[in-house]
């Protein structure tokens, strides 16, 4: 790769370890991305805030990084392990994961961040113009950004976007560039497919696919599974974009994802018929979403505890416009800066299944949270779990 | 024909696994140990071994997992993919773990249980 003096200088630490830091990793990812420069972006979104998933190693890390380290460009955080206007409510989480979880917030708004706490920026702010170089760790957000937001990013690591946070700038990669080759489509061979079909047809595609694969047999659907399918691909592979096409004519490869495909994937993250609570949310509802359960949940109520993730602002949002009252009336219990996968608010010593309509979700909280998952889409969560 | 990734040299027992690894999901942080039942590696631990695996998978905070591995001296001493991807790129390269990326016949070549040493400075980079 490339770099100017400046870079070089940096890489070798004459600004300073932390840059240097960073300009190693940005070396070590354009290598890897076969780049051959780094190129200015505009805004970077990091991963890597939740204590449950970053640890102590982590914690320390941030706070140590934090004394020097700035962000350069307009940065972005995503979720935390819990909600702090919420914390009292659950009497498990001990008071050494608040003491670091608010020790990593702590450090990330020191270094400058926007304290968002959101795995879906782009349902909080508007998206910059097209063909924008961003860097967003987040995995449904960068494939949100490179697929539905003509947005250019690498689907980075919470290092990568780190680095180029604090340098404003990343590699040159080929998901970077105007053109990109797509080898593969994916054949979508069911009708009518809801929310939670669309997060499997993700999730195969993520496995089969390499950085980028088209999607034929189905036309673009609402927002709640526009996410559904950046959730479930983000959590599977490598793939960083998708596009939906009329045809498959153009690629070489074809596969069908059909009813035998979604079976395999659904008894994969599937472990159980019953929840013992639900949550909706993951990625974190938007707008439209909390406006579409309060209109779903008229008259009707939870039969048990069911937690609704958004971001903060989508929260503030919806208050203003009173979409809360009837989510709260129905029981739901609103929770933000947080999200499903890998909050310590669902513990194995209270809960032993959950019932969601995100297969992120379940990816997680079957291996990394270690509960039952019962998947259902939203409508049938309503028909079922509410009177 | 291999590519550095990050620069460096180790010496190790390979860990060979067919599966593309989710640190973040199947990887205990603390430990190092397999934890995800799907893996052909599942209850083995990674650390000091030579990983060899084809890419890394999934959450962008893997790479903190790298990290978290690195400190609790729980690592590998090195990484050997066929692919490389962003999230174990970049946690090699802030845990100063030595990683290659490697074509799809070395790959092949490579035996679980050998002892190999790699050194990204030298001709042939592993043996």
């Amino acid at each position: 790769m490339e770099l100017t003096s400046e870079e070089k200088d940096a890489l070798n630490g004459k600004q300073g370890e932390t840059l240097q830091t960073a300009y190693r990793i940005l070396v070590a990812t354009g290598e890897a991305t076969n780049a051959d420069r780094l190129v200015p972006i505009e805004w970077a979104h990091l991963s890597g805030v939740n204590y449950n998933t970053i640890g102590d190693a982590g914690e320390e890390f941030l706070r140590e990084i934090s004394k020097d380290a700035r962000v350069k460009v307009k940065t972005t955080v995503n979720p935390m392990g819990f909600d702090f206007d919420h914390i009292s409510e659950f009497k498990h989480i001990d008071d050494e994961f608040v003491q670091k979880q608010a020790s990593i917030r702590d450090s990330y708004i020191k270094m400058g961040v926007d304290p968002t706490f959101s795995c879906t920026p782009y349902d909080i702010f508007d998206l910059p113009e097209k063909n924008t170089q961003v860097s967003f760790a987040e995995s449904n957000a960068a494939i949100f950004a490179n697929s539905l937001g003509d947005l250019k990013t690498n689907k980075e690591s919470a290092f990568s976007a780190l680095a180029s946070a604090i340098t404003g700038k990343s590699p040159y990669s080929d998901l970077r560039k105007d053109e990109i080759t797509t080898p593969m489509t994916i054949r979508m061979k069911m009708d009518n497919p809801s929310e939670l079909d669309f997060g499997m047809l993700g999730f195969f595609a993520g496995k089969v696919g390499d950085t980028s694969v088209n999607i034929s047999g189905v036309s673009k659907p609402n927002r709640r599974s526009c996410k559904a399918l950046c959730g479930g691909m983000g959590t599977s592979g490598t793939c960083a974009k998708f596009q939906f096409v009329d045809s498959d004519e153009n690629t070489s490869e074809k596969v069908d994802f059909g009813k035998e495909e979604m079976n395999e994937i659904f008894d994969e993250l599937n472990t159980t018929d019953k929840g013992d609570l639900i949550t909706l949310g993951s990625p974190q509802l938007g707008l439209e979403e909390i406006s579409d359960l309060s209109k779903m949940l008229k008259g009707r109520s939870f039969k048990k505890r069911c937690m609704v993730f958004c971001s903060r602002a989508v929260q503030n949002q919806a208050r203003n416009l009173d979409y809360t009252n009837e989510i709260e009336r129905a029981g739901g219990e609103i929770l933000s800066d947080c999200c499903t996968c890998l909050t310590p608010l669902i513990d194995t010593n209270e809960t032993d299944s959950v019932t969601t309509n995100s297969i992120k979700g379940a990816y997680y909280l079957k291996n990394s949270t270690g509960v039952g998952v019962n998947l259902k889409p939203l409508s049938k969560i309503i028909e079922d779990e509410t009177q | 024909m291999s590519k550095i990734i990050v620069q460096g040299k180790a010496q190790g027992t390979v860990l060979k696994t067919s599966n593309p690894i989710n640190f973040l999901g199947a990887v205990d942080k603390q430990t190092g140990v397999i934890r995800d039942k799907k893996y052909d590696i599942f209850e083995k631990s990674i650390k000091d071994s030579i990983l060899v695996f084809p890419h890394g998978v999934g959450s962008s905070v893997g790479a903190f997992t790298i990290y978290s591995l690195k400190s609790h001296h729980s690592a590998p001493v090195a990484m050997i993919c066929q692919k490389a991807d962003l999230t174990v790129a970049s946690g090699c390269a802030l845990a100063n773990i030595p990683m290659i990326v490697v074509s799809t016949e070395e790959f092949d070549s490579i035996q679980n249980g050998k002892e190999i040493t790699l050194d990204t400075k030298s001709e042939k980079i592993f043996n």
